[in-house]
């Protein structure tokens, strides 16, 4: 335990009035949940629901240069990224190893936006502050000046739509405008770590509990509910999405984590972390290390993270992230095995569970694809 | 929340009903299944297997977490609640009810079982 006092977002007297279960992440005071976690889950499967992620870490980066600044500093091409498009990309270091995964909104020509991970928002600023030099770019610690709120699930667009006047049918997965919702100025994103439709919306803090109202009042009739972060983590584990501090790390490049198509060697100049990534990417073509691969239970005990995938007496793995699955009715979890062991269908397979081998079959990722 | 007068707690969380021709139920307290959330797998102790006051005879696993369960007092388990082995979700409905979790035939008592206002007190601090 840290003994620092926690963050509080600019919603916090809402959660405590919601009656929420607080956890510590990341430093941040946060909602794990607010009743049933499995409900809550269920509910932006099924309809929508509302998420309060205002201790992600923003970051502005302006300047006649900011494009160039970032495709020095990230993995991606970001110059290429339209105004009013996102991007999913990574931070790595000189060696190749994940120092973040990344959403970059390109808000005009020459303003980005970079949302880090809370746990490693000062890492990533540090980093792009450090990696400016040179560049007429600014790097701006955007951290306190918004508030997230996210609304999930297939009911979201017409939430959204009764509170703002904004193109949303325009507005394609992985875009970002900027517009108004119920009367609050908000950079409105249709992006999300759920694997539903769905939208982000950042808005200074001091909007943030009239929105959360609005939106909660236009999605009581269609089973709008709050949401918590333990639903966040099954809902973006059943989509197979990554989690930094379990499928990536520093100790990891892209390429050993199933993701090198983030990084962009075409693109134009020099950027960190090149030639270690070069290295890995052929790595990982002729001898691939272990490959990220999802496992789903016979039986009900839940894979944990860190406990030893197993076949045949020996390790063959380790499982990165394990919960029941609400959607599957089972057990799920991503894990690093072997190449040998990774194809889908793979006998043998099973997770030391406490001392118990239990068997699990070996499957493709995701475990959940949402029908467009 | 509140804590049925007429039984017996322990400061691990489990309640313990009055004995009925020495055989007495075993639960996890309301308090204890909101503070787990959502239990999927309920692992109980065998019917027949011996278990100890104070320590392990089963756990409860929930969406983020496993917690052992602890026996709050020393016997022979005389029945398992199948209902919670087949739909685990029931400990946290009706904790103190249907998700009732093992009985055991009573052999020894601790003497430090608190009772439901002692309880409530134990959970407030």
């Amino acid at each position: 335990m840290s003994s620092t006092p926690l963050r509080r977002t600019a919603l916090d007297a809402l959660h405590r009035s919601l009656d929420a279960t607080m956890t510590d992440f990341a430093g941040w005071d946060m909602p794990l949940r607010y009743g049933s976690e499995r409900d809550e889950h269920l509910a932006v499967r099924t309809k929508a629901g509302l998420f309060d992620l205002s201790h992600m870490g923003e970051i502005t980066v302006t300047g006649p240069q900011a494009a160039q600044l970032l495709n020095y500093a990230l993995v991606g091409n970001i110059a290429s990224v339209g105004v009013g498009r996102a991007r999913y990309t990574m931070i790595c270091r000189a060696d190749g190893g994940i120092l973040d995964d990344l959403i970059v909104y390109r808000l005009a020509e020459a303003e980005y936006m970079v949302v880090a991970n809370a746990s490693n928002a000062q890492i990533v600023l540090d980093a792009l502050t450090e990696r400016a030099a040179g560049f007429d770019a600014a790097v701006r610690d955007d951290r306190d000046a918004y508030a997230l709120i996210a609304v999930q699930g297939p009911e979201s667009p017409g939430i959204l739509k009764q509170l703002t006047d904004a193109d949303l049918d325009g507005l394609k997965y992985y875009a970002g405008l900027p517009g108004t919702v119920a009367g609050v100025p908000a950079l409105i994103a249709r992006t999300g770590y759920t694997g539903e439709d769905g939208f982000e919306l950042f808005v200074q803090p001091e909007h943030a509990v009239a929105l959360w109202e609005a939106l909660t009042e236009a999605g009581a009739g269609v089973g709008l509910v709050p949401c918590g972060l333990s639903c966040r983590d099954t809902l973006r584990l059943e989509a197979g999405m990554p989690l930094y501090g379990h499928e990536l790390s520093t100790a990891l490049t892209p390429f050993d984590a199933g993701l090198g198509r983030v990084v962009k060697f075409e693109k134009e100049g020099d950027f960190v972390g090149r030639e270690a990534l070069r290295e890995a990417a052929s790595r990982a073509q002729e001898n691939p290390p272990r490959v990220l691969v999802g496992l789903v239970a016979e039986g009900r005990r839940v894979p944990r993270a860190g406990y030893a995938v197993v076949a045949g007496g020996e390790v063959i793995g380790e499982v990165t992230s394990g919960a029941p699955s609400p959607t599957l009715g089972k057990p799920i979890a991503m894990a690093y095995v072997d190449a040998a062991h990774a194809a889908p269908g793979t006998p043998g397979v099973g997770v030391d569970v406490r001392g118990t081998h239990e068997p699990y079959e070996v499957v493709a990722l995701p475990f959940y694809k949402r029908q467009k | 929340m509140s804590n049925p007068q007429q039984l017996r707690y322990s400061k691990e969380h489990e309640w313990l009903s009055t004995a009925e021709a020495g055989v007495a139920t075993v639960g996890i307290t309301e308090f204890a299944a909101n503070a787990l959330g959502d239990v999927v797998y309920a692992q109980l102790p065998e019917v027949g297997s011996q278990v100890t006051a104070g320590e392990t005879c089963g756990e409860l696993e929930s969406t983020k977490s496993v917690s052992d369960l602890y026996s709050p007092v020393t016997g022979e388990v005389t029945e398992i609640n199948e209902d919670v082995v087949n739909d685990p979700s029931l400990v946290n409905s009706a904790p103190f009810e249907g998700g009732w979790l093992f009985k055991v035939r009573i052999a020894e008592e601790p003497a430090d079982l608190l009772s439901a206002d002692e309880y409530a007190a134990h959970t407030a601090g």
